[in-house]
């Protein structure tokens, strides 16, 4: 984004990366299908970098609303302090509160989830796949809660999936009636409280209930809770987890 | 003469007791903190027409959902026979919307229809609660009272309609003997039925049993108006202005919390222009501790819920054995409300006692949310469980400063570089360097 800035140009979109898309190495990998996909489909786009910081999400959720505000207002001077208006990130957390709380702190930008800007790019022809190599394999979507039920985002994500020519199959527990994986409200970052199962593994086995060849998810966190899920049960060799940014990227092999 | 009089005071006293009820629930209700839910009022009714008025929530469970729509139906139209019973119990008249002609025939029946369905519904309520025993309705919280309140309900719903099919029954009979003032008035496609099982009794016991059952129901309905305060059953009123009062905004936003904003303003930039603080404002809690911090929709909330559990059978947390459940978060609220009411109508206004919410919360329930919103989806009244949840862990860690280890860590690690994990917020580009 610096350079943007030293050049005097703006970006079509800023890419707000995240800390799981920064820093951990399963979540790298959505983020560079997300910088892929971006630069095929000529969208001029820019990242922080360094200058990046966490949104704050994990710390609202559990409560330390000073921290939350402390991280939103550095980032929304940041922000504004280089005129972004339009802003994509593949996580659901940065993407709840880029989108519904900053702008009360002063943060106002058009906010979408890489789903909606992959939706808008395939229904704009600036990005094509024929099918590719997950041409009629089984793959269920996971809805992640702070896309799903959080924003009512149910169906980009699925009409993103729908163009990998596949076969989707719905849990029965989906889109707004959909389970969540376990991260949400902090938890990704404690153990859980004493109980009979874990989250992630009660939904990993719904999932894996369907035969899947794929669990598609659409957030970091996600991709976490349900990769160790699919480990659980010892069927990493069979059913992948892939984000679908990642699933676009192979299929348009970028 | 004697009957009328008894009547008015009976009336007189149901109606002067109810008042005294909903007064009391509305200040308890009025002890919260002030919300501004006034906006969008188009939006309002639209979502209160949808969701209370027109069942929207309540059918995606379809045999519930059905099941409570018949009921639902058939107390809303029953009612109307209600105002009969109170005239004719006033002027001593009989079947006083008689001289409607047909249409009171068609009135008559259709009461007669729902008050049936009515029946099945509440039926194969009792039957799911007590013989399928769902286990949503006897999971931990669902201790003695609650579902001793949830069957007084339904029998008494049973004997209501029971008695009103009764009353036509027998009236049906008396007027096809033309006895004494039993015109004919009504259509009887139900009870007709089983009008035979008192064919063979004397028009003077027919009149005793008609009588009999016209008391019982109306003070039947009397009682059931002044129990349903004390009970779950509320719900039935503050359906309609809970979900007009609903929060319209996506559900992931959470509440800003001005208080801190001035704050970490100031920090920040010591010579920010902040807006002043009113001087006489009593210095508000960060978060919640007790009911008087939640704000009067999340009090109303707690009144609206009937226990019906949808919110606990979808929780992630409580469906993997964990301690939390939802729906014990807006019961402890009642209860401390209660608690918290009946001290002030004892020890006056200022009273308070040395409990809170937290004698009734436990912390490790409050840290088993992961915030999905499951809850606030599957509320067929738009309570919001989860808004409670994260006002205590406000309060627990901004005011008690007591948080799980590993959570006191991840703010540190936000703090000090910038991300939930240990790492130098320089590499926070070197995704871009592998692969």
């Amino acid at each position: 984004m610096a350079e943007f800035a030293a050049r005097g140009e703006a970006p079509e979109v800023l890419f707000w990366v995240g800390c799981a898309g920064s820093f951990d190495e399963r979540a790298q990998k959505i983020t560079r299908a997300v910088a892929k996909i971006l630069h095929h489909a000529g969208v001029a786009f820019a990242v922080l970098g360094s200058e990046e910081s966490c949104t704050g999400d994990p710390a609202k959720r559990a409560g330390n609303e000073f921290l939350f505000q402390m991280q939103a207002m550095m980032n929304i001077q940041l922000l504004n302090g280089y005129g972004i208006r339009k802003i994509v990130t593949a996580c659901p957390h940065c993407f709840n509160t880029l989108k519904n709380e900053y702008p009360e702190l002063g943060g106002n930008y058009e906010v979408v989830h890489h789903s909606e800007l992959l939706q808008k790019l395939f229904s704009e022809g600036k990005i094509k796949v024929q099918g590719g190599s997950f041409q009629g394999k089984k793959i269920t979507f996971h809805d992640p809660c702070y896309l799903g039920r959080g924003n009512d985002v149910y169906e980009a994500p699925r009409n993103v999936l729908e163009k990998l020519d596949v076969e989707l199959s719905e849990m029965k527990r989906s889109r707004a009636k959909g389970f969540c994986c376990g991260a949400g409200g902090a938890q990704m970052f404690k153990e859980p409280e004493k109980g009979q199962k874990d989250v992630n593994v009660e939904r990993t086995e719904e999932a894996l209930a369907l035969n899947p060849d794929i669990i598609a998810v659409g957030c970091p966190f996600c991709m976490t809770m349900m990769t160790d899920g699919v480990k659980n049960f010892n069927k990493e060799d069979k059913v992948k987890v892939l984000d679908i940014a990642e699933l676009i990227a192979g299929a348009a092999e970028l | 003469m004697f009957a009328q009089i008894i009547f008015v005071v009976l009336l007189i006293a149901a109606v002067y007791l109810f008042s005294k009820n909903l007064s009391r629930i509305i200040r308890n209700i009025r002890l919260g903190r002030e919300i501004d839910r006034t906006d969008r009022s188009s939006d309002r009714w639209m979502t209160m027409l949808r969701v209370a008025f027109g069942q929207s929530k309540m059918v995606v469970r379809p045999v519930a959902g059905i099941m409570h729509i018949f009921v639902y139906v058939g107390f809303i139209i029953i009612n109307f026979e209600v105002l009969e019973i109170i005239i004719d119990g006033i002027f001593g008249t009989h079947r006083f919307f008689s001289s409607l002609g047909s249409f009171y025939n068609f009135l008559i029946a259709s009461f007669e229809i729902l008050a049936l369905l009515v029946l099945v519904g509440v039926i194969v309520f009792l039957i799911r609660r007590n013989i399928l025993k769902l286990k949503r309705f006897w999971s931990k919280e669902m201790t003695a009272w609650p579902r001793t309140d949830a069957n007084i309900i339904l029998i008494t719903e049973v004997l209501l309609m029971t008695a009103f099919l009764t009353m036509n029954a027998t009236d049906g009979i008396l007027q096809s003997r033309a006895f004494d003032h039993y015109i004919q008035a009504g259509s009887f496609p139900v009870s007709s039925l089983f009008a035979g099982i008192f064919s063979g009794l004397s028009s003077e016991s027919l009149v005793m049993i008609e009588r009999f059952c016209w008391w019982f129901h109306i003070i039947g309905i009397f009682a059931f108006l002044n129990y349903i305060p004390y009970s779950k059953h509320f719900h039935i009123l503050l359906a309609f202005p809970n979900t007009y009062y609903s929060n319209l905004n996506a559900k992931g936003r959470f509440t800003n919390m001005e208080s801190v904003t001035r704050e970490v303003k100031l920090m920040l930039d010591p010579t920010a222009p902040v807006p002043p603080v009113d001087p006489n404002a009593a210095p508000q809690r960060f978060g919640a501790k007790d009911v008087y911090d939640l704000t009067w929709k999340q009090l109303m909330d707690a009144y609206s819920c009937t226990e019906c559990g949808r919110c606990t059978s979808s929780c992630p947390a409580n469906q993997t054995g964990k301690v939390l459940s939802p729906r014990k978060i807006m019961m402890d609220t009642r209860d401390r409300l209660e608690e918290v009411g009946r001290n002030i109508d004892k020890q006056g206004k200022d009273f308070r006692d040395d409990k809170s919410l937290l004698n009734y919360i436990s912390e490790e329930e409050l840290w088993a949310c992961t915030s999905c919103n499951a809850c606030t989806e599957a509320c067929p009244v738009n309570i919001d469980p989860l808004s409670i949840i994260v006002e205590m862990r406000r309060y627990l860690v901004m005011e008690e400063s007591k948080v799980p280890a590993e959570l006191a860590g991840m703010f540190n690690k936000v703090e000090n570089n910038g991300a939930p994990w240990q790492f130098a917020q320089a590499d926070r580009f070197n995704w871009a360097n592998a692969d």
